[in-house]
């Protein structure tokens, strides 16, 4: 680790990072030429294929995988879009990127374009993200004018063009059939798979949907090669067929109770521990930690005697998380609730539900109203199994919805109360000392909150 | 209640133009639905239903189409403009171990409205936000374009001061 040497993040102090000038002092499409000029888009997907490159959304898929679920020779158009509605809870290593050096992920996307032979690429940026936006589109303007986008880029016969395309405030845009949708013109309602967007995905054409820090880890696979790409991280686990290994470096986002909280780039398979002490500058205050949520708010909380897990697609699987998710860690000491915390949750997924599927719209807000009633002081007991049974039976795994926003929605819920009961069960004592055993409906409420 | 007539247009030449502009970039008209409700909402603060028709026209939609995409972002206001300057506090996790929720009640309880209202001289509209994707500086609000970053109840004053 101590030999690592950051590739994301490397040049973002500089000033002119984000211009084309400042990337191309730093070498910056050397890469490009190559692919252009001495590679076939096989090539490039052979290579991001080998690399072992896994999606940094959130799902870990394998990205050259994905790529090659296109139909072969097909006649086009073929639609390329950028995901860049990061909106998970605790995210924010995409607005760096694009902020402070957006070549970065467009020449990674230029290059994923003329491996899936896509000719129209869209950036679909989330609308809180004004400077991402402006600085993106300067860099696509610096792109065409140079001749690094347009028709024949370079000289060659590929032919690319990329356009931004602003959100408007809504979390399920980033589920990529969403935000599909959502490109189109329509309500972000995610659709039924397959078919996937390879087969069938904007504008009824053949899609890949890839996220910003997907596309710079393609620039530097193709800068520096597969060997460098898996000399970093984890390398599959030889004894599980089914494990595609953890390779190459990652942006954790890190806030939350910490010293220093922000964006540090490194290897695949760093430990909560290590992240908080060598990067965060360890707890806030000289406190003690008490949880930390392991990669945005779906993935449930890790307890402080976990924080040794490594931050790697298999690590926050073996403690009960959803997964790895976005590697943004948010840090709760000893003196946050744990209910406070659960209840946060639940109202974000109550108010971002996008409302197609009802056991999602209405087992997200009915989460919601029991955590209402819970901080109100009217809390019963039995709601923590009822709060449990929700949990169980939202979401695609238990196969009652479309999308996963509610397996997202269900996981903090029952890792928070399986992990935490005692806590759960105090809070409801001590706040309802009267009422806590009653098994009986509980009258609707008028609860007066401002948030 | 009065009734708008038809005949007044809301879409300015300019703002047609621009939504136009949009139509290459697209194999389907349907597809610039986002942009010009962007297009028309940056300029009018909010896109009533007047809009929405004539948007329709352009895009050779029903008008119900745009509505319907319309209704599904609660970003668009419909009824009445927000504010000369409309922010977002951030209400999610991590803003929100570090304060971000009392900040909300502050500026709330300062300017005199709740979340989604516009103070009565029209100068602001406050919101609540889900995560801004700025959590190394929470808590944090979006103004318009600006990102105001680690805030204080101090700085939460400071900033009702500015757009007073």
């Amino acid at each position: 680790m101590s030999n690592f040497e950051p590739v994301l993040l490397a040049n973002i102090d500089k000033p002119d990072s984000h211009t084309l000038r400042g990337y191309e002092a730093n070498g910056g499409y050397a890469g490009l030429k190559k692919v252009v000029s001495q590679m076939k888009p096989t090539d490039v997907t052979e290579l991001v294929k080998t690399s072992g490159l896994r999606g940094r959304g959130g799902a870990g898929f394998p990205t050259g995988l994905k790529w090659t679920f296109l139909p072969k020779d097909h006649p086009g158009p073929i639609y390329f879009c950028l995901n860049a509605d990061e909106s998970e809870p605790g995210t924010f290593n995409n607005r760096i990127l694009m902020e402070e050096d957006p070549h970065q992920v467009l020449e990674g996307l230029i290059e994923s374009c003329f491996a899936t032979d896509a000719t129209t690429a869209y950036f679909y940026i989330r609308y809180e993200y004004p400077l991402a936006f402006e600085r993106c589109q300067s860099a696509i303007d610096e792109c065409y004018q140079a001749g690094y986008l347009g028709k024949n880029i370079l000289g060659s016969d590929f032919s690319l063009d990329v356009y931004m395309h602003r959100g408007a405030a809504a979390y399920i845009c980033g589920e990529e059939t969403g935000l599909i949708e959502s490109l189109e013109g329509k309500r972000a309602w995610p659709r039924i798979k397959p078919p996937f967007p390879a087969i069938e995905g904007a504008f009824r054409k053949p899609t890949v949907v890839n996220n910003i820090e997907t596309a710079a880890c393609v620039k530097h696979i193709i800068d520096r090669g597969v060997e460098w790409f898996q000399s970093i991280g984890v390398p599959k686990d030889p004894d599980n067929p089914r494990d595609a290994g953890s390779y190459g470096p990652k942006l954790y986002c890190l806030s939350g109770h910490v010293e220093k909280p922000g964006c540090y780039e490194a290897p695949l398979g760093l430990t909560v521990n290590q992240l908080i002490e060598d990067y965060g500058g360890g707890i806030r205050g000289g406190r003690k930690a008490k949880a930390a949520i392991p990669g945005g708010i779906s993935m449930g909380l890790l307890r402080d005697d976990e924080f040794d897990c490594p931050l790697d697609f298999n690590g926050p699987g073996k403690h009960e998380c959803l997964g790895l998710g976005t590697a943004a860690v948010i840090v709760l000491d000893e003196t946050a609730s744990i209910v406070d915390y659960l209840h946060n949750c639940c109202r974000f997924f109550a108010h971002e539900s996008c409302g197609q599927c009802t056991p999602c719209r209405e087992g997200t807000s009915w989460a919601l109203k029991m955590l209402d009633r819970i901080k109100a002081g009217r809390g019963r007991l039995i709601d923590l199994d009822l709060l449990l049974e929700i949990g169980d039976s939202i979401g695609i795994m238990p196969g009652t919805t479309i999308c996963g926003l509610a397996d997202g929605a269900a996981w903090p819920i029952k890792n928070a109360i399986r992990k935490f009961r005692n806590e759960f069960e105090d809070y409801i004592k001590q706040t309802n000392p009267n009422g806590h055993m009653e098994t009986r409906p509980v009258p609707a409420m008028e609860l007066v909150q401002i948030v | 209640m009065t009734r708008q007539m038809t005949s007044d247009k809301i879409l300015t030449s300019e703002m047609i133009a621009e939504i136009k502009s949009y139509f290459p970039r697209y194999p389907t008209r349907q597809a610039v639905t986002l942009p010009a409700l962007h297009i028309v909402n940056e300029r009018l603060r909010h896109v009533p239903l007047q809009a929405v028709v004539e948007i329709a026209e352009l895009l050779e939609l029903a008008p119900a189409e745009v509505q319907d995409t319309l209704t599904f972002y609660g970003f668009f206001k419909q009824d009445k403009p927000h504010g000369q300057t409309r922010a977002w506090v951030c209400r999610s996790i991590s803003c929100a171990l570090l304060g971000g929720e009392e900040v909300l009640e502050h500026l709330c309880e300062r300017a005199g409205v709740k979340p989604g209202e516009t103070t009565s001289d029209g100068k602001l509209t406050l919101e609540f936000g889900e995560c801004l994707g700025a959590c190394e500086f929470a808590p944090c609000m979006l103004a318009d374009k600006t990102l105001h970053k680690c805030l204080t109840k101090e700085k939460a004053d400071e900033f009702l001061q500015s757009v007073k």
